[in-house]
């Protein structure tokens, strides 16, 4: 088999948000008895990168992106078996638990970062929209989080991100996460407010900023 | 004389709009929505719609759509505070009004959006009151020195106290429905004068892909019972909450608001509705929702015109801006959406002071977009023929010195054919700079000043406002709060 057309074409499936073919190479990769670690770094993370500089260039857009997450699923869902069989842990970034705040139902946004924090290889817990504060914290706490990420689309419910906050304080637990927050009406200015430790305009630059945290962490 | 031609677009032909409300039917019969309401399921249940009560599914069968436009009014008459001033809400008769339910105002001397509070709901509804060519006042606003809880019957409260204007108005919670009505029957004479002389349109939005939330849909309810007209408000967002496609977000559309319908005309047969929307483009690349996308807005006028060809009165969220100040765009997708809202035939077009995708008011883009709606309605007045002949019998025994501007046909008819506009500029050169090179926010803006500076155009009076008062206070009370602001008065 020759490994550099596979990776290559790995790529291409990630780039074109094509899953099937995605999942399909991962299939032949494991079949293949590859070193899967491998796969992941030369086959499928090039493409989630080259996703990120297209979107960057404004080449691609939304539905692009969220094909590309979604390919990326695809292909570590295939992956996943093998690896944990070999006892290697694909290499992740850190474990996110994301959800949309209590009171607010809108989730395209938090859906987005979600999917794109799992192809940039954050193991995520989504735990999807109208999400209670004690939840946030009791989730986190069970899967041992690195980050929670909250979104927010409406003013009115904005509030309870920073509420989040100072229920992490009172618990004693602020230290312990890094929390971010994300949504139409926060900015980097509301996150400091909020005391939350980072905000993010879009999908593409939430991963960026969670692994330039993850790495401050590490 | 040869009748004059209302200028009117229609993007759809005829055969594709009864193709979308053929989809619609049908997707209204096989997928069907969810309506998270229990007096409405039952209401559907009885009327023979296939209910699922577990997981709160509704098919709808299109017989009793159909029938349920049978029973639906054409046209609509609302009438201001003194109840003699009617305005048609049907055909192709356009009503401005303010976009409703901003978060925020545009403040003009720091150029930065800000929380609003009684005082600028206050000033928002006394400018409005003098804006000619909006007609009907909206619930624009909402305030944040009160509670969120009863912020909807709020607005509304301070409104009806200095405004006489026809109102577009909603509840944010189930709750404040009750002394929202009860306010409008003070001020109208009771409920049933209520009933028969509409003073409010409530807007009730289903939640697309295909839902009816509680909320929403007991407000539809509650009104239909009232007799206050519900404007239904479906909103796709074109590829993340609809289809991509222009056409494939109509007949979600549809669909959405004919089961609003059914649900008003189960709760009480003749109930007035208003087949309304704020569906936008969604922007791929920001993931927002833009209002001044030329895509919304064609796809407002294309549901409009399927909401004609149902003969039902039509709404749609146009003549508003996502700029987030008075700027080139913020013109540019106002005069667009106006334009095209008034040659649409659209019957209430609530837009106008609005920034920032339905989330900001500003004063001076209300004079500003004053001056637009007037220009629409110029618009589609159209081009008449005055008189007969049109012009023969004034070149008669013409000369090389003919003089058009002392000849008395000019003044009989320049008035009646052309509207002087009062912010746009039309000075020479010499003249603008020798003015202090004024802008139209400029101008704008001191328009605002000496509108506010005068005596407020129409205060409650005494009797009905004490009404309002204790309205007002008793459901702040009930929903546990004390004191209210000073409204202003």
């Amino acid at each position: 088999m020759n490994k550099d057309g596979l990776y290559a074409d790995m790529k291409q499936a990630i780039v074109e948000g094509d899953g099937a073919k995605a999942g399909r190479l991962a299939g032949e990769a494991v079949r293949a008895g590859l070193a899967l670690p491998e796969v992941v770094e030369k086959g499928y993370v090039p493409g989630i990168q080259k996703v990120g500089e297209l979107w960057e260039a404004g080449e691609y857009f939304l539905p692009e992106l969220i094909a590309s997450a979604e390919a990326m699923k695809a292909a570590m869902a295939a992956l996943e078996p093998g690896l944990r069989q070999s006892g290697v842990r694909a290499a992740t970034c850190g474990k996110v638990v994301i959800g949309t705040i209590e009171g607010d139902i809108h989730d395209i946004g938090k859906n987005l970062v979600a999917a794109m924090l799992q192809a940039g290889g954050f193991e995520v817990h989504d735990l999807g929209a109208d999400v209670k504060l004690e939840r946030f914290i009791d989730k986190a706490e069970a899967v041992g989080a690195d980050f929670i990420c909250v979104s927010a689309l409406l003013t009115t419910t904005m509030v309870n991100q920073k509420r989040l906050v100072a229920l992490l304080r009172e618990r004693n637990l602020r230290d312990k996460y890094t929390v971010l927050v994300g949504g139409a009406p926060a900015s980097r200015k509301w996150a400091e407010e909020a005391g939350a430790d980072g905000y993010a305009e879009n999908a593409v630059a939430a991963v960026k900023l969670a692994k330039d945290l993850a790495s401050r962490r590490a | 004389m040869i009748e004059t031609r209302r200028p009117k677009i229609e993007f759809l032909s005829p055969e594709l709009a009864d193709k979308i409300v053929d989809e619609g039917l049908t997707l209204l019969e096989k997928e069907g929505v969810f309506v998270e309401n229990r007096e409405a399921l039952r209401l559907l249940g009885e009327a023979g719609a296939a209910v699922d009560g577990a997981t709160q599914r509704v098919r709808i069968g299109r017989s009793l759509v159909r029938e349920c436009l049978v029973s639906t009014p054409h046209s609509i008459t609302m009438y201001d505070r003194s109840g003699e001033k009617a305005y048609l809400v049907g055909g192709d008769e356009i009503h401005f009004n303010p976009g409703s339910a901003a978060v925020s105002l545009l403040d003009h001397g720091a150029q930065e959006e800000r929380k609003a509070g009684t005082r600028d709901l206050v000033d928002f509804y006394r400018l409005v009151e003098t804006l000619e060519h909006i007609h009907f006042q909206s619930t624009g606003l909402v305030s944040a020195d009160v509670p969120a809880a009863i912020a909807d019957a709020y607005r509304l409260y301070l409104g009806l106290l200095h405004s006489a204007k026809p109102f577009v108005t909603g509840t944010f919670r189930v709750e404040g429905f009750r002394p929202m009505k009860d306010m409008l029957a003070a001020v109208r004479g009771g409920e049933a004068e209520l009933r028969r002389k509409p003073l409010a349109i409530f807007d009730a939005c289903p939640s697309p892909p295909l839902k009816w939330s509680n909320l929403t849909t007991q407000s539809l309810i509650d009104a239909a019972r009232a007799g206050i007209p519900s404007e239904l408000i479906s909103m796709g967002m074109t590829g993340a909450t609809s289809l991509a496609t222009i056409t494939g977000t109509l007949v979600q559309h549809v669909a959405e608001n004919l089961a609003g319908l059914v649900i008003c005309q189960l709760a009480r047969r003749g109930a007035p509705v208003i087949f309304g929307g704020s569906p936008s483009s969604f922007d791929m690349r920001k993931g927002t929702t833009p209002m001044g996308a030329v895509e919304t807005m064609m796809i407002d006028s294309a549901y409009a015109q399927i909401g004609k060809r149902l003969k039902l009165p039509t709404h749609a969220y146009m003549a508003l801006s996502d700029a987030k100040v008075n700027d080139a765009q913020s013109g540019i997708e106002t005069a667009m959406g106006a334009v095209l809202a008034a040659l649409s035939g659209i019957n209430v077009i609530s837009g106008p002071g609005m920034l920032d995708f339905e989330s900001c008011q500003s004063l001076e883009k209300l004079v500003i977009d004053d001056e637009i709606c007037g220009m629409a309605y110029r618009l589609v007045a159209g081009v008449a023929q005055r008189e007969e002949p049109i012009a023969l019998d004034k070149f008669e025994g013409f000369k090389p010195d003919f003089q058009f501007l002392s000849h008395p046909h000019t003044r009989r008819w320049y008035r009646k054919e052309h509207i002087l506009p009062k912010l746009m500029d039309r000075d020479p050169y010499e003249a603008w700079v020798m003015a202090g090179r004024t802008t139209a926010l400029d101008k704008a803006h001191k328009e605002v000043e000496k509108r506010l500076g005068q005596p407020p155009l129409s205060p409650l009076p005494e009797g009905a406002r004490k009404d309002l008062e204790k309205i007002m206070a008793g459901y702040a009370r009930s929903q546990g709060f004390g004191a209210l602001p000073e409204p202003g008065l």
